[in-house]
């Protein structure tokens, strides 16, 4: 059995800083991480290694330096780590990013065997639109399992594969057939720590490096900002509201604090006020 | 290297500020569409809030504007058909089908994706919940066409382009991205991002019929069940009225009771800004934000939370927000309508029982 | 285990400075290292803005200026004595500190570290990071022959680990190499990085190009504690923050964030932050014990580098030199007894403190044995009055107001012979000549 996980190196968001004159990225010093929505469709990859003993293949598309993350990908268990880099996919859009890495999913499955299953996040914390995984799965052809809380079944006999996927109010429980692409919720799982085996062989591998061409793709348009269809016309930092917030200043003990807010609070929106007086009404009745 | 987001204008010179002719098989594209998303018979209120703002941009380009409802039973899509004029539908698509009892991303692609290749909408909106986003990824590749994700804002241009504006960068900036050389103009939004339109009753619109041609046995992905969620303990936060949420100025994990406590005083939902949830103090599912949920309350008190773009945009819809802040210059300040100066820790408790006591006292004096 | 079952020819335990410097010189001359790191990466679990000595790092990367990520070069120094209102002090810039081969340079320690890092793999030795040494192996005779981590599998062997391990390093302490450090030998340090557009730093500190500034800081600011405020300007960042040994926070019962509050707050340093955007704050421990605190440094395949012994000059603030020199040496011998296929016993790693005895980080240590504990014992005068004494003499001198020079000499020499007698003063004085010494 075989299971590719795509990966994301990310800026870790609470870091990121905006240049308050020119509301540019100030990108000085900001760490960079695997997107923490990964780690939990990474673990469910090595549990499915553990009990099949699967072949883990991680998979990311970056500068070179998302080496790292795939590095560390490999020292909680993954066993080949693939990057996927070329300057020609800079300002790639999810349609422009999901035809690369089909494309470079392709070539793992030439090389080292067609994947059962590919895992991805249920998003990432950059991006946050939760559209690669699924642009994956239609350019390859493979069934679509996005928000999976639990895989409850897999049987590599007959090829299926059951599993809860999270919706509106409840858990869909759902059957499909493998090949499938399975995006992770958070919460899901809990990442294993690496053996100190594990972490030795994540230092000395070699990560597997490929670039536009070495994966097939000839037709650079489809590639980066040429291939991708949205256009950023704008960048802005919202604009304030005219008024800032009315601050009730008031003296003394927190207690006077406190009663000086409620009403000011209800000064300002007498209607909640009224509604929770008729339900304190009610519990007492 | 690869930004999902797209955060970065592109410099100049490249095709980003560019607008070229619209290729010849685009031209015939017309019409605003909203996917409406329909589970156990239930149209969910966001398709509501985007067919409101889905008028909007309809007027401004003087098109129809079209809904699409998918599902198995008679009764429950003309029910549904109903409830979109009323909201500002002039015409629904409707797709019936037994396949469509339950929403799967196989065959809701398949039919929504023949929809648009025979009616050719030029924007077609999806709401940005777990099904919306599920849907609208596929169908955006299978179309092979630009996608937002999770505006918070959208509008027509001078060219008459769909301008969806949406946070970047951990939402510490904004971005408005367009799709201009590809039909349909596709995007999501979040529930109660947008305003819920008021309801125009007895307001009917014409009824497209779709056969969608669904063979069952053809369907790999087949649902076996549906566990609905028992836990009391479920977040209602898009919904609720009163909303308290803390942030990190509570110092602690155990100081978050002091936010529940109050929140039970209000009958209110409670909830927290996105380090709580990376530290593990709240669940994911009381997240409150750009990346968790967005809130519309008639009141929202935040409590030690600085007030971050991310958190900003998704509490700016509450009627009347109040922060609690030991920092006099704390960015939530800028756009709560109430403020003070205190720390939370200590403050909460007394406003907990100023609430109790006020609510007490004028009881008993009405 | 398998192929990891070989001894490696070294282990490094901790990739700041001195691990770095370490691990490098052995991986460059060809032996076969293990650095091990319990930070994400290195210099993850570091306060950001420092100060870097070119000619420690130069002496093992000759090359570094053209690839390590330096902040700015340092062409003007300050050094401040401040009351609750006012500085005074010294200033010296030069356009000689404009050299092709700058001496010193503010840089950031996570970016530094990490790239410290990268050149330490580019010369051959193997890194896990988010690894934690948690003790050291012995055999029977008490050598030590290894180490285990928190992770799960055997230990990992080797000829000698190097312990650059940082002040409080747990590892030689739970091995019984070294007692746990006295908490009047270390300073707790707490830093912020405060964001500013490249432009704003530059105008605020008169600089252009990649200038740099340092200001230090000495006085009220401590309340009467041993220790000293600080400021770098970076790139597009001002590091501030402030020390103080541990020993007396722990007596005065003042945190070392109020500390920092009111540092900031001092209306000489709050024009230089203003507008900045505070996104890092944290806290580390300095050893300031200087000579006297140096711990056993060597023993039966084991040796300490850096922080971990204590190789810090308080009275000059220099850290990162010395513990980049103490590295380079510690791998030196390391590397000349693998050569030699000497073993790596307690007499033949002596060999380390006979180089580093002729090297300028003894010698300095030396020299300034007797300060730390001068200026501790004298905290209340060193650290309150003095600088409160010069802040109103300074003010007596400038102010005009209608009383003549002889009269405000006068007032000035009451003022010092009343707050502190003239024996005192002088007592202090003699003792910090002679410390210096």
């Amino acid at each position: 059995m075989h299971i590719v996980v795509c990966i994301k190196q990310v800026p870790d968001s609470a870091q990121i800083r905006v240049h308050p004159v020119t509301n540019t990225i100030m990108r000085q010093g900001v760490p960079t991480i695997i997107n923490p929505y990964d780690l939990f469709a990474l673990e469910e990859a090595l549990r499915l290694k553990d009990r099949f003993d699967a072949t883990v293949t991680v998979l990311t598309m970056g500068p070179p330096t998302a080496a790292d993350s795939l590095r560390k990908a490999l020292t909680f268990g993954a066993d080949r780590a693939v990057l996927l880099t070329d300057r020609y996919f800079a300002g790639s859009d999810t349609l422009a990013t999901s035809f690369a890495l089909s494309m470079a999913l392709k070539k793992v499955a030439e090389e080292f065997g067609k994947p059962e299953i590919i895992f991805t996040g249920k998003q990432t914390i950059d991006g946050d639109t939760a559209q690669v995984g699924p642009g994956i799965a239609k350019r390859l052809d493979y069934n679509q399992l996005t928000y999976i809380a639990r895989i409850v079944e897999t049987d590599l006999q007959t090829g299926t594969i059951k599993v809860e996927r999270r919706a509106e109010g409840g858990l869909q429980v759902l059957e499909t057939k493998l090949p499938v692409l399975i995006t992770m919720l958070e919460a899901s799982n809990e990442m294993r720590r690496g053996s100190i085996e594990n972490a030795l062989i994540a230092a000395r591998a070699e990560v597997v490096t490929w670039n536009a061409a070495s994966v097939g793709i000839e037709d650079l348009t489809k590639c980066g900002l040429r291939g991708s269809p949205t256009i950023v016309k704008k960048v802005f930092a919202p604009t304030a509201r005219s008024e800032k917030a009315a601050i009730v200043a008031a003296e003394g003990s927190v207690n006077a604090k406190a009663v000086a807010l409620v009403e000011a609070i209800f000064e300002k929106t007498p209607a909640v006020e009224q509604e929770l007086l008729e339900q304190a009404a009610h519990h007492y009745v | 290297m690869a930004e999902d987001n797209k955060p970065a204008p592109a410099s100049g010179g490249s095709r980003a500020n560019t607008k070229k002719e619209l290729p010849e098989h685009f031209k015939a594209y017309k019409h605003v569409w909203v996917a409406v998303e329909i589970e156990h018979g239930q149209v969910h209120s966001v398709s509501f809030e985007l067919l409101g703002e889905g008028r909007k941009l309809a007027d401004k380009r003087g098109v129809e504007l079209g809904a699409v409802v998918m599902g198995d039973a008679r009764a429950s899509l003309e029910a549904a058909a109903a409830q979109c004029f009323e909201y500002g539908a002039d015409c629904v698509y409707i797709a019936q089908d037994a396949a469509l009892k339950h929403y799967r991303n196989e065959t809701s692609t398949k039919v929504l994706t023949d929809l648009v290749n025979t009616y050719k909408p030029e924007i077609l909106l999806l709401g940005a919940t777990n099904l919306g986003r599920d849907l609208a990824g596929s169908v955006a590749t299978t179309l092979q066409t630009g996608l937002t994700a999770d505006c918070t804002e959208l509008a027509i241009d001078d060219e008459g382009s769909l301008a969806a504006t949406r946070p970047t960068f951990g939402g510490s900036l904004l971005c408005t991205i367009f799709t201009l050389n590809y039909r349909p103009q596709m995007a999501t939004v979040r529930p109660r991002v947008l305003a819920m339109p008021d309801r125009d009753e007895g307001r009917t619109g014409k009824i497209v019929e779709f056969d969608p041609r669904l063979v069952e046995t053809d369907i790999i992905t087949k649902v076996l069940d549906f566990i609905a969620d028992r836990d009391t303990d479920k977040a209602n936060l898009p919904y609720a009225d009163i909303v308290v949420a803390g942030g990190l100025g509570l110092g602690s994990m155990e100081n978050f009771q002091l936010v529940k406590e109050l929140a039970a005083v209000l009958g209110a939902e409670y909830g927290g800004s996105r380090p709580l949830v990376q530290k593990g103090w709240i669940t994911s599912d009381r997240q409150i934000g750009q990346t968790g949920k967005t809130i519309r309350p008639k009141l929202y008190i935040a409590a030690g939370i600085s007030g971050a773009i991310q958190h900003r945009v998704g509490v700016e819809g509450a009627d009347v927000i109040v922060a609690i802040n030991s920092d006099p210059n704390a960015p939530i300040f800028e756009f709560a309508h109430l403020g003070i100066v205190a720390d939370a820790i200590t403050l909460l408790p007394a406003l907990t029982d100023a609430f109790a006591a006020r609510l007490r006292v004028n009881r008993l004096a009405s | 285990m398998g192929e990891f079952s070989k001894p490696f020819d070294a282990i490094v335990v901790g990739a700041g400075p001195s691990g770095n410097a370490a691990a490098y010189v052995m991986a460059k001359e060809g032996l076969n290292v293990l650095q091990i790191e319990r930070g994400e990466y290195a210099g993850s679990k570091n306060v950001q803005g420092a100060i870097l000595y070119a000619d420690a790092l130069e002496k093992i990367i000759p090359n570094f200026r053209e690839e390590a990520p330096l902040e700015r070069h340092v062409i003007e120094q300050r050094m401040w004595m401040m009351d609750e209102k006012s500085h005074s002090g010294m200033h010296y810039r030069s356009d000689d500190f404009n050299e092709e081969k700058p001496n010193r340079y503010t840089i950031l320690r996570a970016q530094f570290d990490k790239w410290f890092s990268s050149k330490v793999k580019e010369a051959g030795a193997l890194v896990l990071y988010e690894t934690t040494v948690t003790e050291l192996v012995k055999d029977l005779s008490g050598k030590v022959i290894g180490v285990r981590t928190d992770r799960q599998g055997a230990p990992i062997m080797a000829n000698v680990v190097v312990l650059a391990e940082g002040v409080n390093g747990l590892v030689g302490q739970r091995s019984g190499l070294r007692n746990e450090v006295s908490p009047d030998s270390v300073a707790l340090a707490v830093k912020e990085m405060h964001f500013l557009p490249r432009e704003t730093v530059e105008a605020r500190f008169n600089l252009s190009g990649n200038e740099g500034v340092v200001i230090e800081a000495m006085g009220t600011i401590t309340r009467g504690m041993t220790g000293t405020g600080f400021l770098y300007t970076n790139e597009e960042s001002i590091s501030v923050g402030i020390g103080c040994i541990v020993s007396d926070f722990a007596e005065s019962n003042i945190g070392p964030n109020e500390l920092l509050e009111a540092f900031k707050n001092h209306p000489s340093i709050k024009p230089l932050l203003a507008g900045s955007e505070c996104k890092e704050y944290a806290a580390h421990l300095i050893p300031e014990g200087g000579y006297k605190a140096i711990p056993q440094l060597t023993g039966a395949g084991w040796i300490v580098v850096g922080d971990a012994g204590q190789f810090v000059n308080a009275v000059h603030r220099e850290g990162s030199n010395l513990a980049m020199t103490t590295g380079r040496i510690a791998a030196e011998t390391v590397v000349s007894l693998t050569r030699k296929r000497e073993d790596m016993t307690a007499a033949n790693l002596a060999e380390y403190e006979k180089r580093l005895g002729q090297s300028f980080v003894m010698k300095d240590l030396k020299k300034y044995k007797g300060i730390p504990d001068l200026l501790h014992k004298n905290k209340g005068n060193f650290f309150g009055t003095y600088p409160k004494l010069i802040s109103q003499a300074m003010q007596t001198w400038f102010r005009v107001d209608g009383i003549d020079k002889i009269s405000k000499e006068k007032a000035i020499f009451r003022n010092f012979r009343e707050t502190r007698t003239v024996w005192g003063m002088m007592g202090d004085a003699f003792r910090l000549v002679r410390a210096w010494r």
